[in-house]
């Protein structure tokens, strides 16, 4: 049997879907089927992993899966009478290991770890955010087979978007009315639809397509002072190719999660509209930058100014962004390209603030029109392509540097 | 000591702006208030009305306007 990758073509959405029916008529009769839902995930996640090249990744995501349930059960238990910080850093170093070793395996030892399984970074996510909103005390327990589907949720376990367990948990208890299930279908379908246009056809047409031909331009040009042209065609074509593919994809696990009653956050509001850095963190891999922006960007802004241990409020942002922008680097992976990356961001949001606040103090002097809107729209633009440039690690991998 | 009118006192500090007039306008929607401002809002709730609020009990839309944060301060007191 060979391994059903989740999304890769049209088929897995009929054989999913036909799976799902009856969880759409026990919804339609105001029934939540549980049962059936975890049979189906079962099934699913198993037929992932299935044949002989992927069936260790499945024993993988098991020894994770319990590893992360004992971590959170541990840590709940020990916080009913306990709170010692040590304890909770520990504990969030202990649910972090996995993937740190994931990540650091192929640097030192030169071969993927054996500790690596599709979703490993999304699923970390989720369990770090269950042991700090235990805690903060805003989770006081954790049922463990509610934590099991919250991790293990199947039209996101593989790349998110990542939910919030409190909020997936409201969503999952609550049968929605017929009128608003109709309408969630609705949306389902739209999502459904929209997405296999921007990752089957646009995504394809960049990725698949474009991205060949013009990689092998910039690599005819190496040297020469003409190779700018092609770079900059290589450039934008990824930058479409990563925003389709990714955002295609998005498309469909809100809209299978939908199907299922569930509301999972979107992960994509038009980012290539931004007026500005900070804006398109707003819009784009909004449930990542999210998740960084609550649980490590305020957190440390929160520490370093209740310690007092930066006076300037400005500095305090300023080292907060470094350190939010380049954790967010190496969890994409431990590679040059990955980290300068997550650098270039960070650097890029505080010139951001920089002009944000030139531009508050001289507001009167200023013009504010269409014509300074588009501009900004399009500097943040090319700024963004610019970065996803380093991100795509050609200019690294080619040796075009 | 009155709590809403600590709060508007509060966010007048941190954003220029007294929101007596306006309490129902959307701080995050119009960019007044970013994450910076809110930790700060979150750290002077606690210096002044002992109110602790951990961070994950943030949700920006049980937050997101002034007299909401009133109402939120006044509960958690």
């Amino acid at each position: 049997m060979s391994p059903l990758a989740p999304y890769a073509d049209p088929q897995y959405f009929a054989i999913l879907l036909i799976a799902l029916i009856p969880v759409v008529v026990g919804l339609w009769h105001g029934h939540r089927l549980r049962l059936w839902e975890s049979g189906v995930a079962l099934v699913f996640i198993t037929w992932m992993f299935a044949g002989p090249h992927k069936w260790h990744e499945g024993v993988a995501l098991v020894a994770y899966v319990i590893w992360q349930l004992a971590l959170t059960q541990g840590f709940a238990r020990y916080r009913r009478n306990h709170n010692a910080t040590w304890v909770f850093v520990l504990a969030v170093c202990l649910s972090i290991a996995p993937l740190a070793a994931v990540k650091l395996t192929p640097v030192v030892a030169l071969h993927p770890s054996l500790l690596g399984f599709m979703g490993i970074s999304y699923l970390t996510f989720k369990s770090v955010q269950v042991l700090m909103e235990l805690r903060d005390g805003t989770m006081k327990a954790v049922a463990p087979i509610a934590f099991l589907r919250f991790l293990l949720f199947l039209p996101t376990i593989s790349s998110g978007p990542i939910d919030r367990f409190r909020r997936f948990q409201k969503d999952y208890d609550a049968v929605p009315e017929r009128g608003a299930y109709l309408e969630m279908l609705g949306r389902a379908l739209h999502h459904i639809l929209l997405g296999f246009l921007y990752k089957y056809i646009l995504g394809y047409a960049f990725g698949t397509v474009m991205l060949p031909q013009v990689a092998q331009a910039a690599m005819a040009a190496h040297g020469t002072s003409a190779l700018i042209w092609p770079l900059l065609g290589y450039m934008y074509t990824y930058s479409m190719y990563l925003f389709f593919d990714f955002a295609g994809y998005s498309l469909f696990a809100v809209g299978i999660s939908l199907v299922m009653g569930i509301q999972t956050p979107e992960n994509f509001n038009k980012p290539f509209a931004a007026k500005n850095i900070k804006d398109f963190w707003n819009r784009w891999h909004m449930t990542l930058s999210f998740w960084f922006r609550d649980f490590i960007f305020m957190r440390v802004t929160f520490f370093i100014m209740k310690h007092k241990l930066v006076k300037n409020r400005i500095r305090v942002s300023q080292v907060a962004y470094l350190i939010n922008f380049l954790i967010m680097g190496f969890w994409h992976g431990v590679t040059v390209y990955y980290i300068v990356y997550g650098l270039f961001h960070a650097v890029a949001i505080i010139i951001n603030d920089y002009w944000l606040r030139f531009k508050k103090k001289h507001r009167q002097s200023l013009p504010h029109n269409r014509w300074t809107q588009a501009l900004a729209v399009f500097i943040t633009f090319n700024v963004v392509c610019f970065s996803f440039l380093i991100f795509s690690g050609f200019l690294f991998l080619n040796r075009l540097l | 000591m009155d709590i809403q009118k600590t709060v508007f006192d509060i966010l007048q500090d941190l954003t220029g702006t007294d929101f007596t007039g306006s309490p129902d306008e959307n701080l995050f929607e119009t960019g007044t208030l970013d994450s910076m401002d809110t930790v700060q809002l979150l750290l002077a709730l606690q210096d002044q009305l002992g109110i602790t609020v951990p961070v994950s009990e943030f949700d920006r839309s049980e937050w997101e306007t002034p007299a909401k944060i009133a109402a939120k301060a006044a509960s958690l007191q």
